[in-house]
């Protein structure tokens, strides 16, 4: 009863480490500044699909879109036990928002192919948890969110006990499905060492071609080393919006529904103290002021 | 997608539960009606379940003009597939122009399923939401009366404010206890429509087994704002001023280790080292002297309000803002402008 899983996974700034010189000027977060990492819940949906296929056979594929920078994120499940892994990069992408980046991903896994579809319940820049639930529309999978712990696989169904907030549910679900996963679930498991040495050297063809242009040696050096590297099988497949036969009116800007009316910073307290006049205009002036700032209403 | 239309009803999703509605839907039916009388339309309601239309007076008396009743068997029990095919049908029918859910564990399954089906924005978890313009300046368009969607992100380090100018519905979730709940007045008058959504040969891929439910307990983790006392308030009469307060904030309410061994609140709400660690965006300690055990479990929080009548208390050398006072009236005082000053916001 070998399943087809396939895991979606974010690489993402380290939102736990801002501090005021990863913010710009304009009040947006640099990105740059921050350590980009493994989001975690995606980790922990990583693990779900390595142990089903330990048990059971079958396939881990993991999906990610980004710059390829992120390939990093798939030589670490590599590292880990992925079977096969895949960047999605185009700058047709750039600035989608979680349904542009929805049906993105749902061309992918239709190209894969797919029984199971893992998920993190939500990425740590965002935290909107939209993506999971979005992609299992777009492919008609059934959803089954926050997943807290597998009770039995078949080859046509899931039983799983999932988190409902206050209290839980035993539920089986029909496959295909997407599952989201919480980070209760399980405990990611450490890289395996054979693998590590095996697949630090694993790259994609944008990396390669970064190289190339740093070490100003001809073009022609990309298609070479591309085709030494995909001999060993340690060539990262990149697929661009073509290669899944995506519409780009639903990809990037033109895709995504929301814009952006206007970002504000947080003003970090400086641990400076007011004193408040406890009389009626004093408080009244200071609740005025909480409220212009957000931090109440 | 729908048509875009101007004169679209404002809805929230009554989500309920066994037949009960939770507090969400009353907290979105406040905020609904703001954005409603802003924008000068009706305000509805969808309640989806399996007999529960005589919740619908509840929902009037919160500030429902219709309140659109689905019923079926198959929305007994919560699953994406049926609720999102009623809500879809119904959000079809009507073009409503507004379409909000809590941030709950249904609401954050349920809406971006309808958001992906409907192919429209959708924004997670706000803490506020406004009618105002937005100009585009790469097309040269400018939007009026847009729903401004205001929500933290990258870990509450910026503030940002999304629209959603031409897919329509505008669609988000609203963070639970953030937006204040308003008065029930039951002589308020609003429609029932009964909705048929035509579920016939509609399967469900899921099967529940079983399901545990844990009492709710204070999660005072999750809370943006607290208001927490001490041994200074002085009795457990005075701590309702304490839960005034906090409601009117739509805040928790928690308690020093003195404050639960007098006996004033539950050791649920403790915060301190033998408590809770909490990091609030607004802490308010009022009659707390600030002892090194009850600041290690709320130092870390963005603004600090300490409001005392000792002057040395310990609580001021940590506070951002401090007010020097009787209690009694300080905090019936604090209250008071916060009612108001919402008020005043709502009608700019």
């Amino acid at each position: 009863m070998a399943l087809n899983i396939v895991v979606c996974a974010k690489q993402v700034p380290d939102t736990k480490r801002i501090t005021g010189e990863a913010m710009k000027d304009d009040g947006t977060v640099n990105r740059g500044a921050l350590p980009a990492i493994f989001n975690p819940e995606d980790l922990n949906a990583l693990e779900t699909a390595l142990e089903i296929r330990d048990q059971h056979g079958g396939t881990v594929t993991v999906v990610t879109m980004g710059p390829p920078a992120a390939c990093e994120l798939l030589r670490e499940s590599y590292y880990r036990g992925a079977d096969r892994c895949i960047l999605i990069t185009d700058r047709r992408a750039a600035a989608s928002d979680t349904l542009a980046t929805s049906y993105i991903l749902s061309c992918a896994v239709k190209k894969i192919g797919a029984d199971l579809v893992l998920c993190g319940r939500q990425a740590i820049d965002g935290d909107t948890a939209q993506v999971g639930p979005q992609l299992a529309e777009k492919l008609n999978f059934a959803l089954v969110t926050y997943l807290e712990e597998l009770i039995d696989v078949t080859d046509k169904t899931l039983r799983l006990r999932r988190n409902i907030g206050a209290g839980w549910e035993d539920v089986t679900t029909k496959l295909p499905a997407l599952v989201t996963v919480m980070e209760t679930a399980n405990h990611p498991r450490p890289y395996a060492s054979k693998r590590l040495m095996k697949y630090k050297n694993a790259r994609s063809e944008g990396e390669i071609a970064g190289q190339v242009k740093a070490e100003c040696a001809d073009e022609s050096e990309i298609a070479k080393r591309c085709e030494a590297l995909k001999s060993k099988g340690l060539l990262i497949e990149s697929w661009n919006l073509d290669d899944i036969e995506a519409d780009l009116n639903w990809c990037g800007m033109s895709g995504s529904p929301t814009k952006v009316h206007r970002i504000q910073s947080v003003v970090l307290t400086g641990g400076e103290y007011h004193e408040i006049d406890p009389s009626d205009d004093g408080i009244g002036q200071f609740v005025g002021e909480l409220i212009q700032e957000h931090t109440i209403g | 997608m729908i048509e875009k239309n101007t004169q679209g009803e404002v809805w929230v999703f009554a989500e309920q539960e066994e037949g009960k509605l939770s507090d969400v839907p009353l907290e979105l039916l406040s905020k609904g009606r703001e954005l409603a009388d802003t924008l000068k339309v009706p305000l509805g309601a969808m309640l989806l379940g399996h007999l529960v239309s005589s919740q619908a007076a509840k929902l009037i008396a919160h500030g429902a003009d219709k309140v659109y009743v689905v019923n079926d068997e198959r929305l007994g029990h919560y699953q994406t597939t049926s609720y999102t095919a009623g809500i879809c049908s119904l959000i079809t029918e009507h073009k409503p122009q507004i379409v909000l859910f809590g941030a709950t564990a249904i609401g954050r399954d349920l809406a971006p399923t309808i958001a992906s089906k409907m192919k429209c924005g959708l924004t997670a978890d706000c803490t506020d939401l406004q009618i105002g313009d937005h100009e585009d300046k790469s097309a040269g368009k400018t939007y009026e009366n847009l729903m401004y969607q205001i929500r933290p992100a990258f870990g509450g380090n910026i503030i940002a404010t999304i629209v959603n100018p031409e897919r329509w519905p505008q669609m988000a979730t609203v963070r639970e206890g953030v937006m204040p709940m308003s008065e029930s007045d039951e002589s308020r008058k609003g429609q029932v429509v009964e909705f048929n959504p035509n579920f016939n040969g509609l399967s469900l891929p899921m099967e529940l087994h079983e399901i545990r439910r844990r009492p709710k307990k204070v999660n005072l983790k999750a809370a943006r704002i607290i208001v927490a006392g001490g041994a200074g308030v002085g009795s457990k009469d005075n701590f309702k001023q304490l839960w005034d307060l906090a409601h009117c904030l739509g805040g928790a309410v928690a308690g020093s280790r003195a404050a639960v061994d007098l006996g004033y609140i539950d050791h649920d709400h403790q915060v301190g080292q033998t408590g809770t660690t909490v990091r609030p965006a607004l802490y308010i300690a009022v009659g707390i002297s600030g002892a090194v055990q009850h600041r290690a479990g709320m130092q870390e929080s963005a603004k600090i309000l300490a409001i005392n009548e000792d002057r040395d208390a310990p609580i001021f050398g940590i506070a951002h803002y401090g007010i020097v006072g009787d209690l009694n009236d300080v905090v019936p005082r604090l209250t008071k402008a916060i009612r108001g000053g919402m008020s005043v916001k709502t009608t700019h």
